[in-house]
């Protein structure tokens, strides 16, 4: 049966194959590129074996027949190599690093070119390229700068959205890698090299390349890729906000905005550092050892006094929502039930992220009335957990007594069947 | 039989019209043998006492059990978390659900071993047997009303195996599910089997098997059948017998309490259809000897479907077994070795030891 499934499905499989290819021959006859088994270049330079380093025959331009010639120019339909690589017949050769950005814009700055293939793909990364430090060094003839293929490769170039690709999110720092944490290429730069380290250790680096999560920051998040250039004093808490929408919200509105500004400090930067931005915790803030506050405020100011309490309030919703945690372990444990406990919680929980979240105010009576509503969820849950728990003693101290009654029972029927056979044995 | 004068009357009222006197004079006088393998009587009125706690405790599940995709796992979860007691009866349900097949067997086994089966008591053996098929079918159809996911794909696969049988196995497959795959259809027909079709079986058979056993006495086992009448022991069945019984009942009783406070059954997670399959998707215990044979069977043996020859072989020896008083092997001469005792231990070390297995692999 096995079998015959196996070779029906084998069958129809073929079938659409060999469709889907004769298909695909009728549209191929009516186009005016030739196929790329046609493609003299193609077939020439890998006889000869002088196809280019890296060359890969699933790049995104070879997909839709786009070979050799869509990039070199040139006649693909000569085999004839004077004349297939003719400058009469548009042949280009191999730009220069100066020439590559233009090169590559031929077709991906001009919108009519490109709506053939992707309608909406942009079309102003090489307008975007030449506002980067990269493009502004290329026109000033420097040689080392990153120009389209140091990024995406010449000739094995595929979709952002393909994880082979150079540019996918997960490869995006390690691209960059190449040439930043390099210290001999970097020298002349006169800047550190040490991002992709820092980068790695942090809470988006190692979220992105050891948990694999392509929705964290890679560097073209904050720093743009085409138009890669560092965030800017004015712009840099722009950068974080575009994810941490709230916090930067609170922050903008917070009295400490201004003299930020005027100080000409990095908003968030200056707390939470850039590339080795860590996982925050609730020590940051306050006056401890581990605060950011006290870089700034000392004892007896205002600063230091709020951090005090926003700190204090902070922690013991912490504490009660750690205790509330603990207690329903011990729910579960025992096998209660947790549900409107979980609920509770869950809700607590959102109370005490939107008031970490609330630290950005810098307003103590904020975080205090958003810590109060948590506190107050928390307690609900733990009253819920003493019953469940009470409960849980209830049911065995019952079990008990129903126990209890049933041995009386059954001692008084065993006293009853012994003095039965008793009689059974006189009789 | 002394009574006061108002049950006299009473008594005297009911006797004149359904003639009571011979049925309690009959009562009075059975009598059950007394020896060393005595024990096993009492395992029948175990299983007997463990479907009346299923009944009682299925009825009050009843009244707030909702069935249905959406409704079902909802119901469950409300009637252990805020009905009084209701995890308590829910508890017992389900494990006096699994203690009375596992006396099922005990029952089946003890009767076979000591040759209860034998004439005249063939029907009374058929009658059990088929009590132990339904009993499975409670067991199967109660597993999936929970509607939690372990259930869900159990239910699968369970029906899955029922249409690999030749012929009559994709349409009742069809039946089984309500349609091509187990969704709510299937959970209300399961109810329906489980709360109607299924008890009105089970109790139709359940009256004759008991009809029988009043009807021919207790089996007495092949020694004490060739002592002389003066050596051999009897007691009363009413009251010393059922007295007995009353009291294993209790002590029952008390183990299903404590089972059921100490080790609350678990609902689960709410089975998800388009989930893909846990992992450690398995029958009921009592379908694990079967369910792990198959398992083990090649793709292929000859021309047939491994699984196919599987649910055929469980089928012939089923039937096999239910007309064992038919064809039982006697012992000729004086063996020792009695066929019969070799094949009853073979069947149970096969089905202990696949348990085992199914629960290690």
């Amino acid at each position: 049966m096995k079998n015959f499934l196996s070779l029906s499905t084998f069958l129809i499989l073929f079938y659409a194959m060999a469709n889907t290819f004769f298909i695909a021959e009728i549209l191929y006859a009516d186009n005016t590129v030739p196929s790329l088994s046609e493609d003299h270049c193609l077939t020439c330079h890998r006889e000869m074996g002088i196809l280019p380093s890296g060359f890969n025959e699933n790049d995104i331009h070879m997909q839709p027949g786009l070979s050799c010639s869509g990039c070199h120019g040139g006649n693909p339909a000569s085999d004839d190599p004077e004349v297939a690589m003719s400058p009469k017949n548009g042949f280009a050769g191999v730009p220069t690093r100066a020439e590559i950005p233009q090169f590559c814009g031929k077709c991906h700055s001009s919108i009519n070119f490109m709506r053939t293939y992707r309608p909406r793909i942009q079309t102003d990364q090489v307008e975007q390229y030449y506002t980067s430090v990269h493009g502004k060094k290329l026109r000033l003839k420097d040689q080392k700068v990153a120009e389209c293929v140091s990024c995406h490769t010449s000739h094995a170039i595929f979709s952002v959205k393909d994880a082979r690709s150079t540019v996918y999110p997960l490869n995006v720092p390690n691209t960059c890698k190449k040439c930043h944490s390099d210290p001999d290429y970097m020298k002349e730069y006169h800047i550190p090299t040490d991002q992709f380290a820092r980068y790695a250790t942090s809470v988006h680096g190692m979220d992105l390349l050891e948990n694999k999560d392509t929705g964290a920051p890679a560097c073209n998040d904050c720093h743009g890729n085409h138009g890669a250039t560092p965030p800017g004093v004015e712009s840099v808490s722009h950068v974080c906000g575009n994810c941490h929408v709230n916090n930067l919200n609170y922050f903008t509105a917070s009295p400490m905005a201004e003299p930020f500004e005027q100080l000409d400090v990095h908003a968030c930067e200056q707390c939470h550092g850039n590339h080795g931005v860590q996982k925050t915790s609730d020590e940051m803030v306050g006056v401890g050892e581990s605060s950011v506050c006290i870089a700034c405020h000392d004892a007896g100011d205002n600063g230091y006094h709020a951090a005090e309490q926003i700190h204090h309030q902070i922690k013991t919703f912490v504490n009660l929502y750690d205790s509330a945690q603990v207690r329903l372990k011990d729910v579960q444990q025992k096998g209660m039930d947790d549900v409107d406990i979980l609920f509770l919680l869950q809700e607590a929980n959102q109370d005490l992220i939107h008031s970490r979240t609330l630290v950005h105010t810098f307003d103590p009576s904020k975080v205090a009335a958003k810590a109060g509503e948590g506190i107050k969820k928390t307690n609900e849950a733990i009253v819920l957990e003493r019953q469940e728990v009470k409960d849980y003693h209830t049911r065995r101290r019952g079990f008990g007594i129903a126990t209890l009654f049933i041995t009386v029972l059954a001692v008084a029927l065993f006293f009853k069947i012994r003095d039965m056979e008793k009689l059974r044995k006189k009789g | 039989m002394k009574m006061n004068w108002k049950t006299n009357k009473i008594y005297e009222w009911l006797d004149k019209r359904y003639e009571l006197t011979p049925v309690i004079e009959f009562m009075s006088k059975k009598k059950v043998p007394v020896h060393k393998h005595m024990i096993w009587y009492y395992m029948g009125g175990v299983t007997l006492f463990l479907f009346i706690v299923q009944v009682l405790s299925g009825i009050l599940l009843l009244l707030y059990y909702r069935p249905g995709a959406d409704t079902a796992y909802e119901s469950m979860r409300f009637i252990l978390t805020k009905v009084n007691f209701g995890w308590l009866v829910r508890s017992i349900h389900s494990w006096s659900a699994n203690l009375m097949i596992f006396f099922v067997f005990v029952h089946m086994f003890s009767t076979y071993f000591t040759r209860a089966y034998q004439k005249p008591r063939e029907i009374t053996w058929v009658s059990g047997f088929l009590l132990l098929l339904l009993a499975l079918g409670f067991g199967f159809s109660g597993y999936l009303l929970p509607w939690n996911e372990l259930a869900f794909f159990a239910t699968k696969v369970g029906t899955d195996i029922v249409g690999a049988i030749p012929f009559i196995g994709k349409p009742l497959m069809l039946v089984l599910r309500g349609g091509d795959d187990v969704t709510g259809a299937t959970l209300t027909r399961f109810y329906g089997f489980h709360v109607a079709v299924l008890p009105a079986i089970f109790t139709t058979f359940l009256v004759l098997h008991l009809l029988f056993v009043q009807r021919q006495g207790m089996s007495e086992p092949e020694h004490l059948k060739n002592l002389p009448d003066a050596k051999k022991k009897w007691m009363s069945f009413f009251p010393n017998f059922f007295l007995r019984d009353a009291l294993l009942w209790l002590i029952v009783l008390n183990v299903l309490l404590f089972l059921a406070v100490f080790y609350p059954w678990d609902l689960g997670f709410k089975a998800d259809p388009f989930a893909p399959a846990p992992a450690g998707i398995r029958p009921e215990w009592y379908f694990m000897f079967m369910f792990q044979t198959l398992k083990f069977l090649p793709a292929h043996i000859l021309f047939l479907e491994g699984e196919l020859v599987g649910i055929l072989a469980f089928a012939i020896a089923g039937i096999i077994w239910m007309f064992v008083p038919f064809w039982e092997v006697r012992p000729q001469g004086t063996a020792k070795i009695h066929f019969m005792n070799i094949a009853g231990m073979a069947a149970l070390i096969y089905i202990i030891i696949f348990t085992i297995v199914g629960y290690m692999v």
